[in-house]
């Protein structure tokens, strides 16, 4: 080859790019950063990517947020504001005394860590794949709990400007189903989570090892043998 | 007489004043459009020699890019740094393109050579004959010198008064590279000059007709070394230190923003539009090509037609060189701008001007020849030897000290 025979490598791919050939494939896709509409060709997401917030529903239609602000607590932006209130015991918007009364996120702030979620004692907040934010003013940039909570039958808000793809909708746990909960990874594979409506109890994420599983059932055993009994995690009823 | 010679200026009327016009109208206009169209056909071939698109989104194959990325350079804000010297910073960019423009008003575009005829066109009735050229001057090839060496001071005022270190240093670079190789530049186009016996441009193509064109008429070492010392002049790819991004981040013109950075952008396409222009005027014949075959109506049109395929040719060849070479670094630079180019041109220089004298004296060309090979081979040796001599009592002194 030598110093010329870079002049054949970039003729070949010139000429293949426009007369058909492996090495002149285009690796170019045609994304237009969400102005293209429906004709922008997105990637697939990662399984745990991060994008924009859901508050999601109990199956009975509750919401899952208490109002407790442990996610506004972690957030290292500091991009996130509740504030609690009690419940009206006749038309309780949550199972339990409070529920959250406000909650908005700033996303001019937000660094999609996804603390929130991992804080989050009831999973209320979870994050779904959407990214593309874009803004004409900061108050725009502010979501707030209208367009963050899931409707009435548990499918995320597709708001106006917002690019949803079908299969979307149910990518916004995904965090749960990939992270064990509190880190330890003899849960993996366990569901330990709660059930969400529109969706019920979320399969895990595949490729995960079953040994934890199956040891966790035989600790379980031991321990109802023993007389003691788990809590039921959920704590909603 | 500087801008002499177009038989038009003998009897002065209305309709001469106005082809003059519509002469100027047509290189600038036609000059601007093909400096949009470079831009857009540089950043589609490199796209697809790297398995991408390029611009594909501003009308059909994207061929608005260029005209939406002016719009919107022509709103961005105008910075001037504090340090700056603010009038030589304003006159900088416009040093760069009014040479860039002016180069292409002594290349002749069109008209027919064949028989003598000298590239006379008639525009306008049959009494206006006139050049298809804006203007013809005796010094022709000595103005696109000149008019290149003037560029330089565009590059160099523009590094200089920004008051910043990385402009100053990628302008100090440009400013070494284009007048070394503008020495390399000269001394092959003095091989093209010796063949042709005229500077004027006109004259050149004149001279190259019946497919006698200097690329090999000269041998075509000079049309390489010309091809490679016009490249560094240029400062495009594989010799675009000046505004090598890694180290300098965008050389002479990283405080340029707005449209003071759009005419740097522009003079440096029209540049390669017009240099490419200058190669093939001098070596490729300018607009000659068979037109014997076509009708009477395509015999005014095909040289023009000609001339802008070659024009084109070198164009994808500049991008070509982009595409595929990586930057040299300074040292090899001036490596091959002096000890290889500027050498090797002299000589071949010399060896055509031995030859010229051999045949007026009718001597043995192949004695000529053999004696001329056999001297060049001598120097060559010397100088050779001398740089290594240097080279060796230069790594002593190191050891030594």
């Amino acid at each position: 080859m030598g110093y010329l025979g870079g002049f054949a490598v970039t003729l070949k791919k010139f000429g293949e790019a426009y007369f058909g050939g492996e090495s002149g494939k285009v690796v170019t896709r045609q994304y237009r950063g969400g102005r293209g509409g429906s004709t922008d060709e997105k990637r697939p997401k990662p399984e745990r990517a991060h994008g924009r917030h859901v508050l999601n529903r109990y199956e009975d239609g509750m919401e899952k947020c208490i109002g407790c602000e442990l996610c506004a607590g972690v957030c290292p932006a500091r991009c996130i504001y509740v504030r609690g209130a009690d419940n009206d015991p006749e038309n309780p918007s949550s199972p339990g005394e409070r529920f959250g009364f406000v909650y908005e996120i700033n996303y001019l702030r937000c660094i999609h860590c996804d603390l929130c979620a991992e804080a989050c004692p009831t999973e209320a907040i979870t994050e779904s794949k959407l990214f593309e934010f874009s803004f004409t003013s900061r108050e725009d940039a502010i979501y707030t709990k209208s367009e963050l909570l899931v409707g009435e039958d548990g499918q995320p808000q597709k708001l106006s400007w917002e690019d949803w793809r079908p299969g979307d909708e149910t990518n916004t746990s995904g965090w749960m189903r990939a992270t064990s909960p509190s880190g330890d990874a003899s849960f993996e594979g366990i569901i330990a989570w709660s059930e969400e409506r529109g969706y019920g109890l979320r399969a895990p994420e595949g490729g995960q090892p079953l040994e934890a599983a199956q040891l966790e059932a035989e600790r379980q055993a031991e321990l109802d043998s023993a007389g003691s009994h788990s809590e039921d995690h959920g704590g909603h009823h | 007489m500087i801008f002499g010679i177009d038989p038009l200026l003998e009897n002065i009327d209305g309709a001469a004043i106005l082809i003059v016009l519509v002469k100027v109208v047509i290189a600038f206009a036609a000059l601007m459009v093909s400096v949009m169209a470079m831009v857009w056909f540089e950043r589609k071939i490199v796209a697809r020699m790297q398995n991408r698109l390029g611009p594909n989104v501003a009308g059909p194959f994207g061929i608005l890019q260029t005209l939406a990325d002016g719009i919107k350079l022509f709103f961005k804000e105008d910075l001037i740094p504090d340090n700056a010297d603010p009038f030589v910073f304003r006159l900088a960019p416009y040093l760069s393109l009014v040479p860039a423009f002016l180069v292409f008003m002594v290349i002749p575009l069109g008209g027919d050579f064949n028989n003598g005829k000298g590239g006379v066109v008639t525009w306008f009735g049959s009494t206006n004959e006139t050049l298809f050229q804006l203007a013809d001057p005796h010094i022709g090839i000595l103005f696109v010198l000149a008019m290149s060496s003037i560029a330089v001071y565009g590059v160099m005022l523009a590094g200089w008064s920004s008051g910043s270190k990385y402009p100053l240093l990628g302008s100090v670079r440009a400013t070494a590279q284009m007048v070394s190789y503008e020495a390399a530049l000269g001394l092959s186009l003095l091989a093209v000059l010796l063949n042709s016996g005229s500077l004027s441009t006109n004259a050149i193509v004149a001279g190259q007709q019946a497919w006698n064109w200097n690329a090999w008429a000269t041998g075509g070492v000079p049309f390489i070394v010309f091809m490679i010392a016009a490249t560094a002049e240029l400062n495009r790819p594989p010799f675009d230190l000046v505004e090598a991004e890694q180290e300098l981040v965008g050389g002479f013109h990283t405080e340029y923003s707005s449209i003071r950075f759009a005419l740097f952008f522009l003079a440096e396409f029209m540049n390669t539009i017009t240099m490419s222009a200058v190669i093939v005027t001098l070596f490729l014949g300018g607009p000659a090509g068979p037109t014997g075959w076509a009708p009477e109506w395509l015999q005014g049109v095909l040289p023009t037609v000609y001339f802008f395929a070659k024009l084109l040719m070198f164009l994808f060849i500049f991008v070509w060189f982009r595409g595929t070479l990586p930057r040299l670094r300074y040292d090899q630079l001036m490596d091959l701008g002096w000890k290889v180019l500027i050498p090797l041109s002299l000589a071949w220089f010399l060896l055509l001007a031995a030859f010229k004298v051999g045949q007026d004296q009718n001597w043995n060309r192949f004695l000529v020849g053999g004696v001329g090979v056999v001297t060049i081979v001598f120097g060559a040796a010397l100088v050779s030897g001398a740089a290594s001599a240097a080279r060796a009592r230069r790594a002593d002194q190191e050891v030594a000290s």
